[in-house]
């Protein structure tokens, strides 16, 4: 407590001069203050970069830790699809990392019937250093570039990997709404 | 007054700073008067609060929000069987209050939240122990702690945070805005053990990665409520599958206990390494206090899985943490500005240094100048007045492209309820 206390004398000396200096009083603390997690979020949300080919959409704005995006590819076997994902950030971002889903039943090697997402940086190699706008850039890469390497829908891995023709046109039927070996997709053309 | 404290109190330790205004009288008395607050009741909160009391310590406030559970009994050794489902603080002060002979030793037991408490509250201890299990509660109180600090260092309480983790562990001191503090070294955490979400749906080699499939794949798909870690038939439930699925990829090792340590992310607490860190946390506190001795700067981690092995450093201050890295800043607000007023004003204000800035409360977002939703949702707040929408008390986070962190700006309201007709008042 010494050292503590001969801190705060020295503080206490300093803020008086300045007192003197322009006649500003020491204003008490804030009683309502905005938490880490917030300003954490609000910092990312605001920040956001996105390209053309992604939106973001507040179905309630006055809870900014529930949202939605929809990415268009511009490019690759996804080309033309809308694919919509619900991200939530709980009250422990960015030790936590964003929660993301996505919100239809599509065809996908690395994304599951239930929309569950096979994205390393959402999970294992998550870490605070990382934002949602990176999070978000992942998530479009998996539609430039399936990685079946990787594979959540085994399926959709194995054939992009042997036939990636098939591939191709399993994705375009299951982006139509159609059936792809007896498993039925959302229509996600716009 | 025990005579192995009052012999310590009576020789200067080696390495403490200022020999010459060391005070045993001083001493003696802080160790009598100092308000001790310990947070936590368990495994760390029963060795700390049973030290405190053993080393003379007479004011001493606890907090804990849980009950006692018969899993607890095997380390928090205040507690016997009887007191299962009773109060882990009101309990633990009972207990050492019984058993430690000084008339003068006061336990003030609260069974509830730390959240609970107003800022108040913490301001009148002189220093804070932390024996807690999760990152959000230090997380809260240290940003609580340090946003007490006023400019001129009034109302600083010192922290001592202490944690373990199976046989490692650590204690630390965070005198608040002077060191770093807690949410400066988030990035020290250990991480929480997850697995690719790939591997646990297609190739398992693990009881854990059968266990997690079950847990978060396989709820999934039958259930729509969410799994409850809590809820005993959920556990059940997953444990079941996850031993389907081990028999199916010849995975042994799924047993009950295993699935709830899994799913609740449970460490062995070991009561030797509580005793270990909680030891070195009085250690501090006494020194704090006393200034018998120079005090741990301002880390200390300890690991007995591999030998036994400390090492203590400075955790550095992070410049850009979000706690303790900005002081609150107090801006003027004339009372008719409105919030667009206001934001023009900031821009020009060079202690700010914003260009486009986004700003928002405790409850309200008040503006966000991106993404484009969001500015639709908050537009309308510009043309009123700053006054109607913030109070002096509400503390304003603004963050701005060109900000490395945020601001937090506290507002002081003054001049005329309307903006004045004549330009000459506004100069004068």
């Amino acid at each position: 407590m010494l050292r503590i206390r001969q801190l705060q004398k020295k503080k206490q000396e300093e803020a008086e001069a300045a007192q003197m200096a322009q006649s500003h009083g020491i204003s008490p603390v804030a009683t309502n203050r905005v938490n880490s997690a917030h300003i954490r979020l609000q910092k990312d949300i605001t920040e956001l970069d996105l390209p053309r080919s992604i939106s973001v959409q507040f179905p309630n704005p006055a809870d900014i830790s529930y949202f939605e995006i929809t990415i268009k590819p511009e490019s690759g076997y996804y080309q033309h699809g809308r694919f919509r994902f619900a991200v939530s950030v709980n009250e422990n971002f960015p030790i936590d990392p964003p929660k993301i889903k996505c919100l239809q039943r599509i065809y996908h090697p690395n994304i599951d019937l239930e929309g569950n997402i096979c994205l390393n940086i959402l999970r294992e190699d998550w870490s605070p250093a990382l934002n949602l706008n990176s999070v978000i850039i992942g998530l479009n890469f998996l539609f430039l570039e399936p990685n079946p390497t990787d594979p959540l829908n085994k399926t959709a891995a194995n054939v992009l990997k042997k036939t990636p023709e098939v591939f191709r046109s399993n994705v375009l039927n299951s982006m139509r709404g159609h059936y792809v070996d007896d498993g039925y997709y959302d229509n996600v053309l716009r | 007054m025990n005579p192995g404290i009052d012999s310590l109190l009576r020789t200067i330790g080696p390495y403490n700073g200022a020999p010459n205004e060391y005070n045993y009288e001083f001493a003696k008395q802080q160790l009598r008067s100092s308000k001790i607050l310990v947070i936590g009741a368990g495994g760390l909160g029963c060795e700390i609060l049973k030290n405190l009391a053993l080393t003379g310590f007479t004011d001493i406030h606890i907090i804990d929000m849980d009950s006692i559970d018969l899993s607890n009994l095997n380390r928090q050794f205040l507690f016997r069987k009887e007191d299962i489902n009773k109060s882990k603080a009101e309990v633990a002060a009972r207990f050492v209050k019984s058993r430690v002979k000084n008339r003068f030793l006061k336990i003030v037991p609260y069974y509830g939240r730390i959240q609970d408490k107003p800022v108040e509250y913490y301001q009148q201890f002189s220093c804070i122990i932390c024996g807690l299990d999760s990152v959000e509660a230090r997380r809260w109180i240290n940003a609580t702690v340090v946003a007490m600090v006023g400019p001129a260092m009034e109302n600083l309480v010192p922290i001592i945070d202490g944690g373990t983790e199976g046989f490692r562990g650590q204690s630390r001191v965070i005198i608040p805005t002077v060191t770093s503090c807690y949410e400066c070294t988030l990035h020290m955490l250990t991480p929480k053990v997850t697995y690719p979400v790939c591997t646990i749906a297609n190739t398992p080699r693990l009881p854990e990665h059968c266990i997690e499939w079950a847990s978060e794949l396989a709820w999934g798909q039958k259930f729509s409520v969410k799994f409850d870690a809590d809820n005993e038939q959920h556990v059940d439930w997953v444990f079941e599958q996850a031993q389907a699925r081990g028999r199916q990829f010849h995975i042994g090792g799924i047993t009950r206990s295993l699935t709830l340590g899994v799913v609740k992310s449970i460490i062995p607490s070991i009561a030797s390494t509580n005793a270990i860190i909680a030891a070195s946390c009085c250690n501090e506190a006494f020194k704090i206090l006393t200034d018998n001795n120079g005090h741990l700067d301002n880390y200390m981690m300890y690991s007995g899985d591999d030998s036994v092995f400390t090492y203590t450093f400075e955790a550095a201050k992070n410049p850009g943490c979000p706690v303790c890295g900005t002081q609150t800043k107090t801006v003027r607000c004339q009372n008719w500005w409105t919030l667009e007023t206001f934001i023009s004003e900031m821009r020009t204000m060079p202690e700010l240094q914003v260009k486009n800035p986004s700003l928002s409360t405790a409850g309200t977002k008040l503006y966000f100048a991106a993404p484009p939703s969001l500015y639709e949702a908050t537009k309308q707040n510009l043309c009123k007045r700053v006054k109607d929408l913030v109070s002096e008390d509400d503390e304003i986070a603004i963050t701005d492209s060109s900000l490395p962190i945020s601001l937090r700006v506290k507002l002081e309201f003054e001049g005329p309820e309307s903006e004045p007709a004549n330009i000459d008042v506004l100069v004068s």
